[in-house]
């Protein structure tokens, strides 16, 4: 191939992708407004309005029901709008673009419940979700560069799965494929992380390092986080978010929201 | 390894490289030997009716690692993979038809079932096929544009798991009853036969069956490299994701559907070709390729080797065709069941199939 290797492996977007990457000069990231979403007349999100900026950590809690998952499959493509607007940065229309589209213009997404590809070896599964060129041709001639094997290797220490890099995914245990996730998120690099319930299944040491590397994370990226652990959220200190039936209940830091009379009436249900 | 700069995982490793070399000496070069050698009555002589029945269970593993492809690595089971072997077949079988020339039973320019069913000049679907490379040309381009336009449709639609394969055997179904139509202008059910010439060697001549043998030889162990250069890719890895779980592969940023459509194509085309090096040596073309069974047979091949091993599939055609040929003449009435049995069985005591079976032992021999 003529490609020089090092800018081979350097290249970690397209150019393609490079020109649909989101405009954030006004600040905000995510533009979710006045978005439905309706299953059969019950709506999942009814006329939402919610907007997260960039570089900001957001937690998004709610009761059962309360249309966190559904919120997160809109935002990635997985399920349509029936109305309201969705925007990635200022210029990226999310309901125009198809999952693998939003996902190379840098949404990343770790699922409730652990995804991977089982198969696959850990180290496989990591190659995999590393950003680098993601089309057929590109794939059937693909070399792993140094650069490239050196960050899966330092993801790997960072979610502390170096011992098992060769292991089956499918053999982990439940917290170790949590991890591996989350380092599948870290190789791919997005810019929005989007994290469905990090901490279930997790030991109390395993919630302090998310916590750590969460907060770590932000800055950089924008994460938000979805979660129903009341104790990481707080351990998080970020801005939080109340849904109830498909709609913004409240939100501010966890002090406020604590304080709040109609959070108080939906979780105490009284 | 880890000082390289860039790496790829190889083919084949070296142990199979040496298997792979072994493999393509018997079967290239011993086996046309000691058929041309030994004297006709010596032990070691390879009969005359072993050539091609060794070139026609060479073309059935092809179709196997075709199958294997995509049901073993991208999860796509395709129960209509006989119209793509068929089609190729076709292909070549047209070829062969032109190239009789006026010493068909009539005497005539046209192929004899067209003389029979009072044409009077050849379809225009029938122009090219007087030229090889026309004809080779149709025996890749026709399976691959249907496996293109059907899977274009079908993964568009996200169609898949069992709604798939039922598409698929429904699709051999349909292109069964039309090629049984006289009117379709492929012979009916008799299909193509009575060939005599390709590119000028006699069929009957024992040397162009040799020919025959060692070309699909040959092809068989390119398919074989082609299929472990893309299942040793990049590529290939997103399959076996694509077969874990499809979203996911999606919300990384790959494009499932490219992906799929290109190894379903892929597969297709394999086919064809293996269909094209098995109509001049069986000697005949006609729809019954085309059967659902036939199709479903070609699954079981691979289940019965061992789904995502492609050594295995080949191994699996064998076996199941070494059996078909026994019972057939020992028992014919008893097949059907034996080959329900030999699939329920697999499925029940070895899921990996023989060979995965055996790869999978060794793999836990050497932790």
């Amino acid at each position: 191939m003529s490609t020089p290797r090092s800018s081979a492996a350097d290249r970690s977007l397209a150019p393609s992708d490079i020109a649909s990457s989101p405009d954030t000069r006004h600040g905000e990231i995510l533009y979710i407004e006045n978005v439905t979403v309706s299953f059969d007349g019950f709506k999942a999100l009814d006329d939402l309005t919610l907007y997260i900026e960039d570089g900001e950590l957001r937690c998004i809690i709610g009761p059962n029901g309360a249309g966190k998952t559904t919120l997160m499959d809109v935002i990635t493509g997985k399920t349509r709008p029936d109305a309201g607007t969705l925007f990635f940065g200022s210029n990226l229309d999310l309901s125009q673009m198809s999952e693998h589209e939003i996902a190379r213009a840098g949404i990343g997404r770790k699922f409730q419940t652990p995804t991977l590809f089982e198969g696959l070896s850990v180290f496989e599964n990591l190659e995999l979700a590393l950003d680098a060129p993601k089309t057929v041709f590109s794939t059937l001639f693909a070399r792993l560069g140094a650069a490239q094997r050196e960050r899966i290797e330092q993801a790997l220490e960072t979610v502390g799965l170096a011992d098992t890099a060769e292991r089956r995914a499918g053999e982990l245990a439940h917290g170790q494929k949590q991890w591996l996730e989350i380092g599948m998120l870290l190789v791919q690099n997005p810019r929005l992380l989007l994290i469905d319930e990090p901490v279930a299944g997790m030991t109390h040491a395993e919630v302090d390092r998310t916590t750590r590397l969460l907060s770590d994370l932000a800055g950089s990226h924008t994460v938000v986080v979805v979660e129903h652990d009341m104790e990481f959220v707080r351990s998080l200190e970020s801005r939080v978010s109340v849904l109830h039936q498909g709609q913004l209940l409240a939100e501010g830091d966890m002090q406020t929201i604590q304080n709040d009379e109609r959070v108080i009436e939906v979780y105490l249900g009284g | 390894m880890a000082s390289d700069p860039v790496e790829r995982r190889p083919i084949l490793s070296p142990v199979g490289w040496l298997l792979f070399a072994a493999f393509a000496v018997f079967s290239v070069v011993l086996l046309p030997v000691l058929h041309l050698l030994p004297g006709a009555d010596s032990a070691l002589r390879v009969p005359d009716f072993a050539i091609p029945l060794l070139g026609k269970f060479l073309c059935y593993a092809m179709v196997a690692l075709a199958v294997d492809l995509i049901w073993g690595y991208a999860g796509i089971l395709s129960l209509g993979h006989g119209t793509f072997f068929a089609l190729g077949g076709y292909a070549m079988g047209m070829y062969l038809m032109r190239s009789i020339g006026t010493e068909g039973v009539y005497r005539s320019e046209l192929p004899d079932f067209m003389v029979f069913l009072d044409w009077k000049e050849l379809p225009w679907f029938w122009y090219g096929f007087d030229q090889f490379w026309f004809a080779a040309l149709m025996v890749f381009a026709v399976p691959g544009l249907l496996a293109f336009v059907f899977g274009w449709f079908a993964f568009r639609s996200r169609i898949r798991g069992v709604y798939f394969s039922i598409i698929t055997q429904a699709m051999t179904y349909a292109f069964m009853l039309l090629f049984f139509r006289n009117n379709t202008g492929f012979g009916g059910n008799n299909g193509l036969t009575d060939f005599k010439r390709l590119l000028g060697f006699s069929l009957q001549d024992p040397a162009t069956r040799i020919g025959l043998y060692v070309a699909s030889a040959l092809a068989f162990l390119g398919v074989f490299l082609v299929c472990r250069g893309i299942v040793t890719s990049k590529l290939g890895r997103v399959l076996e994701a694509v077969r874990d779980g499809e979203d996911k592969v999606r919300f990384s940023g790959y494009d499932t559907f490219h992906f799929k459509l290109f190894v379903w194509t892929l597969s297709a085309v394999l086919c064809g070709l293996a269909g094209a090096l098995y109509v001049p040596q069986v000697g005949i073309i006609n729809p019954s390729e085309m059967q659902p069974a036939n199709s479903i047979e070609m699954a079981v091949w691979v289940a019965v080797g061992g789904r995502g091993t492609l050594v295995g599939a080949a191994a699996g055609a064998w076996i199941v065709s070494a059996a078909k040929s026994w019972f057939t003449v020992a028992a014919p009435d008893l097949w059907l069941y034996v080959l329900g049995a030999l699939f329920v069985g697999v499925t029940l005591f070895l899921p990996q199939g023989v060979v995965g079976s055996l790869l999978a032992l060794r793999r836990g021999a050497s932790r």
